[in-house]
């Protein structure tokens, strides 16, 4: 997320002989850093080219910014034409499997049954990003740690090793954002995987629910923050 | 309250407010010919390959990741959970546009792809002075000694 980076380097390549282009909706920053080349792009944080498999948006992006290396002198920022917004948009159309195994807790049953889905997903985009703390094969066993911290085990006592909470809860989120984009029908739009994962699946909720436990119980704050967007209850 | 990644006016701020380094007088290179141009993409997604050993957490890790042009079994190192993550889920060319910039050298709207392209961590010391003078630098040489000439820069 950082422009401050992005700036930096933009200074740094220009200055050894490259001409660059600064994507990034941090406008104040850029002009603040007066950074060669910037264009504004009013799209969410995560987003520098605005929308997943739109290839014909990218394009008109990508000539955005190819157009700014015909300006005279700079530093020049010029805005993108459209914006996009975090809020407000369609959620995501993700439909979750029925219970299959009812003796387990509705999240371990429900990562089970989606466990397929996250292996074509895998196949198909031959890429993931887990494996901060855990394997796909581990995202079951990992909430179920979460399940004994909300029946009123302490959290320290659930089998995580230390410090990996927080990279579990990683991989646990792409597990389900990945098998997402490959189950969801229509556009993924801004935070819907997101929104998807914390409002709709019982692991989001169950996550959502041990975080807080562990504040009602005074857990230091460092273990528990992290594990879902700042502002999520 | 409200979400904070999702807050527009909360993320501005916090760009708007953040401690910046000076640069003197910058540089600005005019480019001659698109169409005869080498581009390369230099993200601060933290993105490296999947098995990889990656960035590490914090501030600390100014080190950069070389992405080959053909690779796609990219794994998002930014873990920060302020930030959509399902974009790059569903499509890795919403942070690093490498499919796009192809299409633009087969239709002759730019003159090459990069063979080699870049990733840092977004999260940098205040003073930012180890991708200035030690690890920017750096990659820019490697960039340089490819015949690259427009980098374009992303983040997340």
């Amino acid at each position: 997320m950082c422009p401050r980076t992005l700036c930096t380097l933009a200074h740094v390549f220009e200055s050894a002989g490259l001409s660059t282009v600064v994507l990034t909706p941090m406008k104040e920053l850029a002009e603040r850093m007066k950074a060669p080349r910037t264009l504004h792009t009013d799209f969410p944080v995560g987003l520098s080219l605005g929308k997943p498999r739109d290839n014909k948006f990218q394009h008109e992006v990508l000539q955005a910014a190819f157009d700014l290396l015909q300006e005279p002198e700079g530093p020049v920022i010029k805005e993108f034409p459209v914006s996009i917004s975090s809020v407000g948009n369609e959620p995501l159309v993700c439909s979750l499997p029925p219970r299959v195994n009812t003796e387990l807790h509705p999240a371990i049953d429900e990562a089970q049954a989606l466990k397929s889905a996250y292996d074509r997903a895998h196949q198909k985009n031959k890429r993931t990003s887990i494996g901060m703390q855990i394997s796909a094969e581990k995202v079951p066993e990992a909430l179920e740690k979460f399940v004994k911290i909300v029946e009123g085990e302490q959290w320290d006592e659930v089998g995580f090793p230390t410090n990996s909470m927080y990279g579990t809860v990683h991989d646990i989120r792409c597990y389900y954002e990945e098998l997402a984009c490959e189950l969801a029908e229509g556009p993924i739009g801004p935070w819907s995987t997101e929104e998807w994962f914390y409002d709709k699946t019982a692991a989001g909720q169950l996550i959502l629910q041990a975080r807080r436990v562990m504040k009602d119980r005074d857990v230091e704050q460092s273990i528990w923050f992290g594990l879902a967007p700042a502002g999520r209850t | 309250m409200a979400v904070f990644g999702k807050d527009e006016a909360t993320v501005r701020k916090f760009g708007a407010g953040m401690a910046i380094p000076e640069f003197g007088e910058p540089s600005f290179n005019e480019l001659k010919s698109l169409k005869h141009a080498k581009v390369a993409i230099v993200t601060t997604a933290a993105l490296h390959r999947e098995g990889g050993e990656g960035f590490e957490l914090g501030d600390n890790d100014f080190h950069f990741e070389t992405l080959p042009r053909d690779a796609r079994d990219l794994t998002l190192g930014h873990h920060s959970v302020n930030f959509d993550r399902g974009g790059f889920a569903a499509d890795i060319n919403v942070v690093y546009p490498i499919d796009r910039l192809q299409e633009l050298a087969e239709n002759g709207t730019i003159g090459e792809v990069a063979e080699n392209h870049y990733a840092f961590a977004g999260n940098q010391s205040d003073t930012v002075s180890e991708i200035r003078l030690d690890s920017g630098p750096l990659c820019a040489k490697e960039m340089l000694n490819e015949g690259v000439d427009i980098v374009i820069l992303t983040g997340t």
